[in-house]
């Protein structure tokens, strides 16, 4: 009897062990479809190109354009292109300050975050302007 | 990068020469490619920094060790981008490469350190270091995260791409390394390159060099792996445009509530460790006037400085985990604005964060900005933020004058919330005089700013102890020699003129003497001439004051145990008195250091001379303001 006793009360022990791992995998389960959910919200829009924006600043929260030309002092030209923002390369507007400014801009496998005076001289390649 | 370079592709080189000397490799890679991380790894505590003659960039050089017991010497250069020399940290690492820099040889081979889970964009610095012609091994980094995130290199196909080996390693899990030692055992031998398979694009055009590394890339069978998740979600709470100020706030709070509290129980051990063996060693000494100057001069005096030890170590612990984690440039974010609206940009900011461990790093990292006025600026206004040198100080004033009173629950005591006030102050008058300069004699426009987000990384023991052990090494190199040098001078001219054999009363001393002299000036902000002393010494550097004012007033009651400094303090100073001495110390710039790396930045003796003068004489209308405030109101 003592025996049973026993093995009820480790089967208790692992019954309880197994629920609070289940428990709290589901917990981390629930926060990782949470965190999921949130980047294919923005994944799918992310995807999506507006031809409409004619500089960096016009692009709204998920979308691209294509870079065509940095309408700025060679030196600061030259900086943004070692850092990814070369003409034809495709530019997502990302998170930013509180305020809006500056923002970051995915751009070549990089973020790199840009004031809006700087933002507003990177030109897109718009359908407006053909 | 010499203009041959910029207007022909580049032609293979002669092999190098057979190296007699030692040997030197240089390592080059784009900032947040985790050069310092392999540095460490390769190096340990076989490291040392170092600066360039003539040149205010900092490098770091360590030995190797490599197979049979031979030794490699390794060179850490600035992170670059590129290799045309534009700013400093460009023109040192130029420079070096080219073997055009005094004092160091032509480096005998280089490894080429590239983020892997970004390589097509890293690959375009790849150009111009392997058009320079020395062995080159190109290491790939972060090959953990890339398999992680499901990318993929093929390293064989990359090799014959580039002619050069390549290696894929994890630096911060010390993970295919086996290679890197390779290739420095063999620098020691002279060892033939091969020919690139893909010729060398003209590296001053950067979309052909971008397009020459999407094609190395892609014949490289490169996979770019998925973006990094968690960066992204970590971002989403940073940049969270309620929650990101917050937690900023928060993060800053903790940081200077946890130097108080995590702190307090080793400073308590070392003080009582120090004591200890400083009544051993003086149990030893027969003598008395011996005994007095190593248990008064140097136990009292050093020991009181280098209690702060654990402090130090723990605002530059968490400075690390900030800026190793990636959240340092989020916070540069976050802060850009405020910034702007005094005239400085998004960039002044990190030499101003990190002049809150010490100002001297802070003025070197200026270097970054490329507007002159803006980094004049900046270097102006540094030595105002609160650096760790001022803790020793505020710490013993706040604890002798200030109630240990709760203001916020557990959260926020009295003590941190005068000294988080003192943070404020040294911060709002570093944006007061940058604004007054930024309106009158440094105008300039409004320059750019442009800022790498890192994707968020795990901070390493090894570089966050390697930090510590750097930093413990600079701080007791100082308590050993500059606060030593002067614990010994104020007990020997305490202890001078000796009349009939006997030492004077501290008060008739030569050290009195001076004291008496400079009184008068210091009364009117509450100090007495003991403190007046401290603040010459300081001139040295800021924590000298607490190993002085422990020499004069373990020599006036030598049963007052160091821990005894702060009851005497309480016996000899007036609270407002004690106040004035913060807001002095918050505001003057009473370091030797600074000086004299403000005269090598700003190349001559006018702006370390307007500022020496600047911040004393802020200083000390400040401090007498506030003595005569509290004076008058309690």
């Amino acid at each position: 009897m003592v025996y049973s006793g026993d093995g009820v009360n480790a089967q208790l022990q692992l019954a309880i062990k197994s629920w609070y791992s289940k428990s709290l995998t589901l917990q981390l389960f629930q926060l990782d479809t949470w965190f999921e959910m949130q980047t294919a919200v923005k994944k799918a829009h992310q995807a999506k190109h507006n031809p409409e924006a004619t500089n960096l600043t016009e692009l709204k929260h998920g979308e691209s354009g294509i870079l065509d030309r940095l309408d700025l002092p060679e030196d600061d030209a030259r900086r943004l292109m070692e850092l990814g923002f070369l003409p034809g390369h495709a530019i997502t507007p990302g998170h930013s300050a509180p305020g809006g400014d500056p923002r970051v801009f995915r751009v070549d496998g990089s973020e790199v975050a840009l004031r809006r005076e700087t933002a507003r001289r990177l030109i897109l390649r718009s359908a407006r302007l053909k | 990068m010499s203009d041959c370079h910029g207007c022909s592709v580049a032609t293979l080189p002669p092999p190098p020469a057979i190296p007699t000397r030692r040997h030197i490799v240089a390592i080059v890679g784009p900032p947040n490619s985790g050069k310092s991380t392999l540095f460490n790894r390769l190096t340990g505590l076989r490291q040392k920094v170092a600066n360039f003659p003539g040149v205010t960039v900092e490098h770091r050089m360590g030995k190797v060790k490599v197979d049979g017991g031979r030794e490699v010497f390794a060179v850490d250069l600035p992170g670059v981008y590129s290799l045309e020399p534009r700013t400093e940290d460009e023109r040192v690492t130029h420079d070096v490469l080219l073997g055009q820099m005094k004092d160091l040889p032509k480096p005998d081979a280089v490894l080429l350190i590239l983020d892997s889970t970004n390589l097509a964009r890293h690959l375009v610095l790849a150009a111009p270091v392997l058009s320079l012609g020395l062995p080159t091994l190109v290491i790939l980094n972060m090959a953990d995260d890339l398999s992680r995130r499901g990318g993929g290199v093929d390293v064989a196909e990359l090799s014959m791409q580039l002619g050069s080996p390549v290696a894929l390693v994890s630096a911060s899990r010390g993970e295919g390394f086996d290679k890197v030692f390779q290739f420095l055992a063999g620098t020691t031998q002279a060892a033939p390159r091969t020919a690139p398979m893909m010729q060398l694009p003209v590296i001053q055009d950067i979309p052909k060099c971008r397009a020459w590394a999407a094609n190395v890339g892609s014949k490289g069978k490169y996979q770019a792996p998925a973006p990094p998740h968690w960066t992204r979600r970590l971002d989403a709470v940073f940049l969270h445009p309620v929650a990101g100020p917050l937690v900023f706030g928060i993060v800053v709070i903790a940081v200077f509530q946890s130097i108080f509290f995590w702190a307090k129980p080793a400073m308590d051990l070392l003080q009582e460790t120090i004591t200890a063996v400083g009544a051993w060693v003086g149990s030893l000494i027969p003598n008395p006037t011996l005994h007095s100057l190593v248990v008064d001069g140097v136990f009292n005096g050093v020991g009181s400085v280098v209690v702060f030890l654990p402090q130090i170590l723990i605002l530059f612990l968490f400075i690390g985990i900030l800026e190793d984690s990636g959240y340092l440039a989020r916070a540069a974010l976050i802060m850009d604005r405020t910034m702007s609206r005094f005239g400085l940009q998004g960039k002044s900011f990190i030499p101003l964060l990190s002049a809150y461990a010490c100002a001297v790093p802070a003025i070197m990292a200026t270097r970054t900005i490329e507007n002159k006025r803006d980094r004049i600026a900046t270097i102006l206004i540094a030595p105002f933020m609160t650096c760790s040198a001022r803790l020793p100080v505020y710490t013993l004033l706040i604890a002798a004058f200030i109630p240990d009173r709760r203001l916020l629950g557990v959260f926020l005591s009295a003590g941190t919330a005068v000294m988080l006030g003192l943070y404020a102050i040294g911060f709002l008058a570093a944006i007061f005089t940058a604004k007054l300069l930024k309106s009158t004699v440094l105008k300039s426009s409004r320059s750019s700013f442009m800022l790498e987000m890192p994707p968020y990384r795990w901070p390493t023991f090894r570089s966050l102890g390697l930090r510590l052990v750097d930093r413990s090494k600079v701080f007791l190199r100082r308590a050993g020699t500059v606060i030593l040098a002067v614990a010994i001078i104020i007990w020997v001219l305490a202890n001078l003129p000796v009349h009939n054999g006997q030492p004077p009363e501290i008060g008739q001393s030569i050290v009195g003497m001076i004291g008496h002299v400079v009184e008068p000036a210091i009364k009117p902000l509450g100090f007495n001439w003991k403190i007046g002393i401290g603040l010459i010494t300081s001139l040295a550097a800021r924590e000298v004051i607490v190993g002085t004012l422990g020499t004069i007033y373990g020599i006036e009651d030598p049963s007052a145990k160091s821990a005894g400094l702060q009851h005497a303090l309480q016996q000899d100073l007036t609270l407002g008195g004690a106040v004035a001495l913060m807001v002095f110390f918050a505001f003057a710039m009473q370091c030797m250091s600074t000086i004299a790396v403000v005269r090598r930045e700003t190349g001559g003796w006018r702006w370390p001379i307007i500022q020496f003068a600047y911040m004393t004489g802020m200083a000390y209308v400040c401090a007498f303001l506030v003595n005569q405030a509290i004076t008058a109101l309690f």
